[in-house]
């Protein structure tokens, strides 16, 4: 049994890095990626991250921007701790060789960001996370003596000990099918978001909420999964992301009309407010008939110069040549909001700590929680880095006071049961896997988007709980062992299931309007019975609700204008 | 809406057959990609058609394959153009005897594991891992961030735009004949950090990839990376950015690839054209002092050339008398172009990658450029040696 003092599931930017810094403290660490490495999620991340490392900034500056960001939903203690390592993980990312944007001064640059109050985003053009992400892998390399890289290998399934710790998990080798329990004295989930719930989503295909579903069926807590992020400027149909970072630039958007409408939404701010303002911005002009004919209103990127677009944005004008037909230095491009980001996830403590001892979460599978009911732009990577960080150090140093608890082989027989059941099916003995992903999607965005009410939440919550019971038939083509994609989309869609079913009760729940989660029957925010976080554990009658406080330093939740 | 007809090279190892052609009808918008096409397939036909696939937005790099014979990204393709490819090869070879459906493929150079999914670790990955693919800084690191003129944190960056797709490697023909061949992906990684001023190994990194026979004078210049390349890295340019560098360096290697490209741009300046029965004595002993006084090592390449030299003609590559007799090859009648192209390159010494390009002169030229990654200024670096 392949055995290591730390596990890292997920090898995106928050694995890789918790990686690295718990291999940091001497121990041995494996990390097991369903996909390459530099295949994750993180690659997405295009306009930069974020840090008062400007003299003239400060770290309170960042973390008041963050909090008003998260309509005050977010736990200070963790947002204080993420603003201030900031700076010294930004020059940790430059000195491994992260190709950072250079003033004329040669040294580190900014670019502005939607809802903070000062240019302190640092950027390389617009590939920031790509960029990151392959220097960090860079860095696994190095260290492959210390880290073990179990590359293509899709977990299904945690250990969990006598005493309720988590010793291992369940992985299977894609490229032989080969199912194994590794062993591990902490294990470190790091797997990103749920975004292929809905459709469209700027999210990739394997961001299925595996660490999320996974840490809720051994028990762990989930929080605030209402919390879903809607960026303002996606492609309409295929739902590819256009940067912030265009804003940034000073890009600006317009209706039908030609009109600036965010004057109206958010007068000082403007394109610049937090990204779920500007999002239902767009989605009541859309929806009131000063959007285009597909649904979409104008994001005018001409009028940043052309020689800044080519430097700063050059991802951009692909995908507009690419994905739109569009050349963006000429012309508008049509865009609307998209689902981008899974605020909630596994509850974590600072430390990234689960509930279940040995079981650490970092990234977006985790909420720890410094998102709140709203991300803002820049601060994910930023999340990754720190979080990821803290949990590889904290994991390590469990290790090392811990004995060996060695994972019962039954976890591993259920998982070849699981299997085995899923391959069993007879064709035509229920739905394709692919036909129950598509209504899940499109139920999901329909009903539990931008704006929501009970009766569509509702809904969605049937039709979520009516494709759970067809998932049990569902059938795969795929019987064999080598590179079975389908038999891995079989498992990923139980995950899906999971947390969208989570996401709805959550948003059912919360019986107000903050950040992402906007319901149009309690339009307003309610501090009084609502300042607090959503829990969901899994029972045998499905989800139950608990709260828990918010963690308040230093900023009293105030009304929220840009 | 349209309908497209897609011809997938499949294996399935697991059967114990041979790898065989098979076609999915889809139907989709022409806007869409070729990956989108596959999916359809995959999600409405057959779920064991295996291809590696994520972010559908041309960012993660996996889903590299040939389309039609072109080595590329599957989402970056729009169906309907790829239509368009197929029908114009299809009049190409005199009708449709075979119908002009799509092709695809799964990636060249590498081994393949089951349909378009190929074995990127014994390849691609190793031959990253041969370039030491990291930073190797001198000392400990300053206590804020190293300063570094700001262009040369954009020129590596379009090196760092590399997704590791591996196109380029499917299509390199230097490969295809030199399976040892380090390759345009790992050299392009490896210029990422030659080019990288916070990197003290320079001078090591160059010697090593300068000696390795198979190395940086591997490349033939033939382009297939910089067209295959869906992100603008040019790998071919950045390749030779290491060789002039190596130069510029004074790096001798044994494989005398840096006396070869001299003699090149020598004997054009000299004649304008290329007088190939000067090109191995010059590559070897350039100058009269090399004529005069060979040193031992010329000697011996002059007479490791000679089989060389007799297949060259008895295949007839080297058979008429200005390529047999050094001197005899004549001279373009006009030299002033030639001498102001020289002059042109030794004034715009400095170089400039596609991510500064939109900073230089004629903003419209710049924004050409920019959409056509694999334009022609590459070519002009190619010739400059």
């Amino acid at each position: 049994m392949p055995s290591h003092d730390v596990l890292v599931i997920g090898a995106g930017l928050a694995g890789q890095r918790a990686a690295l810094s718990a291999a940091e403290q001497g121990v041995s660490v494996g990390i097991v990626s369903k996909v390459h490495p530099v295949r994750s999620h993180s690659n997405a991340a295009q306009g930069g991250i974020n840090a008062a490392l400007n003299p003239d900034d400060t770290w309170e500056s960042h973390a008041f921007d963050t909090v008003k960001g998260s309509d005050y939903l977010g736990d200070q203690d963790a947002i204080e701790i993420m603003a201030r390592e900031a700076p010294e993980e930004i020059l940790h990312m430059e000195h491994l060789g992260v190709t950072f944007h250079r003033n004329e001064e040669g040294k580190l640059g900014t670019r502005a960001f939607g809802g903070a109050s000062a240019a302190r985003t640092y950027y390389v053009a617009d590939i920031t996370g790509q960029a990151i992400m392959h220097v960090l892998y860079e860095q696994l390399m190095k260290y492959s003596e210390q880290i073990t890289r179990y590359e293509e290998w899709f977990s299904s399934s945690l250990a969990i000990d006598e005493k309720g710790e988590c010793c291992g998990i369940v992985t299977r080798n894609v490229a032989d099918g080969s199912m194994e329990l590794f062993q591990a004295k902490s294990v470190i989930l790091a797997t990103g978001g749920s975004g292929q719930i809905w459709k469209p989503t700027t999210n990739a295909l394997i961001c299925t909420g595996d660490g999320i579903a996974m840490a809720y069926r051994v028990g762990a807590k989930l929080m605030d999964m209402e919390m879903i992020q809607y960026h303002p400027t996606t492609l309409a149909g295929k739902g590819f992301l256009i940067t912030e970072g265009a804003r940034g630039e000073g890009a600006l958007l317009l209706n039908k009309n030609g009109e600036r409408f965010m004057e109206k939404y958010a007068p000082n701010k403007m394109e610049l407010a937090s990204r779920d303002v500007v999002s239902r911005a767009e989605q009541t002009e859309i929806d009131e008939g000063r959007g285009f004919p597909d649904g979409t209103v104008a994001l005018d990127i001409t009028v940043v110069p052309k020689k800044r677009i080519h430097e700063a944005l050059r991802e951009i004008v692909l995908v507009g040549r690419d994905f739109a037909g569009v050349d963006i230095t000429r012309e508008p491009i049509h865009i609307k909001p998209g689902n981008h980001y899974t605020m909630g996830g596994v509850k974590t403590d600072v430390e990234g700590r689960t509930d279940i001892p040995g079981l650490y979460a970092a990234g977006e599978v985790a909420c720890v929680s410094v998102h709140g009911g709203n991300r803002l732009g820049a601060n994910s990577l930023l999340d990754t880095l720190i979080f990821g960080k803290h949990s590889g150090r904290d994991a390590a140093a469990r290790a090392l006071r811990t004995a060996w608890s060695k994972p019962s082989g039954k976890v591993l027989e259920d998982e070849q049961a699981m299997v085995d059941d899923i391959n069993g099916r007879e064709k035509g003995s229920g739905r394709r896997v692919s036909e129950i992903k598509l209504e899940l999607g499109q139920t999901m965005d329909g009903k539990v988007a931008v704006f929501r009410d009970e009766a569509g939440i509702t809904e969605a919550l049937e039709t979520v709980r009516r494709l759970k019971e067809e998932a049990k038939t569902a059938y795969i083509d795929d019987h064999g062992s080598v590179f079975n994609q389908d038999l891995m989309g079989a498992i990923e869609l139980g995950y899906m299931l999971d947390c969208a079913e989570c996401s709805c009760i959550g948003a059912l729940e919360r019986k107000e309007s903050r950040g992402a989660q906007f319901r149009t029957d309690f339009p307003e925010r309610n501090d009084e019975e609502w300042l607090k976080h959503i829990n969901l554990e899994k029972t045998e009658d499905g989800p139950e609700i608990s709260y828990s406080e918010v963690t308040i330093t230093q900023w009293q939740p105030e009304a929220r204008t840009y | 809406m349209a309908e497209y007809t897609i011809k997938v090279r499949r294996y399935q190892p697991e059967s114990g057959e041979a790898a065989y052609w098979e076609e999915f009808g889809v139907d989709l918008d022409p806007s869409l990609s070729v990956l989108d096409g596959l999916l359809q397939a995959k999600d409405r036909e057959d779920g064991s058609l295996a291809v590696r696939c994520s972010c559908r937005a041309a960012i993660c790099g996996s889903c590299g394959m040939k389309i039609n014979g072109k080595s590329g990204l599957g989402c970056q393709t729009q169906i309907g153009e790829a239509q368009e490819l197929a029908d114009k090869k299809s009049s190409a070879v005199g009708g449709a005897s075979e119908g002009n459906v799509i092709t695809i493929e799964p990636m060249g150079n590498m081994p393949v594991i089951k349909d378009l999914v190929t074995d990127m670790e014994s390849t691609h990955w190793t031959k990253i891992r041969r370039v030491t693919p990291w930073l190797l800084p001198h000392g400990e690191p300053p206590e804020r961030e190293y300063i570094v003129e700001p262009e040369s944190m954009v020129d590596i960056t379009q090196s760092m735009a590399c997704i590791q797709c591996g196109a380029c490697v499917s299509s390199c023909l230097s490969m295809e004949a030199d399976p040892l061949f380090i390759g345009p992906a790992a050299l392009a990684k490896a210029y990422r950090f030659v080019g990288d001023p916070r990197d003290a190994e320079t001078a090591e990194r160059l010697t090593d990839l300068a000696h390795d026979p198979h190395g940086i004078y591997d490349c033939t210049h033939c382009f297939s990376c910089v067209d295959a390349c869906p992100k603008g890295v040019a790998p071919m340019d950045q390749i030779m950015r290491l060789r002039r560098k190596a130069g510029e360096n004074g790096i001798e290697d044994p494989n005398s690839g840096h006396s070869h490209e001299m003699a090149f741009v020598k004997i054009i300046e000299k004649k304008g054209t290329l007088d190939e029965s000067l090109l191995l004595q010059e590559s070897f002993a350039p100058g009269v002092l090399g004529k005069l006084m060979p040193t031992k090592r010329a000697i011996k390449e002059m007479i490791g050339s000679i089989p060389v030299a007799i297949r060259g003609i008895k295949t007839g590559k080297m058979r008429s008398l200005p390529k047999l007799i050094p001197g005899v090859h004549h001279k373009l009648p006009d030299q002033d172009d030639v001498k102001a192209i020289y002059k042109h390159a030794e004034e715009h010494n400095e170089e400039f990658n596609l991510y500064i390009k939109g900073e230089e002169g004629d903003e419209e030229a710049a924004v050409e450029e920019g959409l056509e990654p694999a334009a022609a200024p590459g070519a002009e670096e190619a010739t400059n040696g």
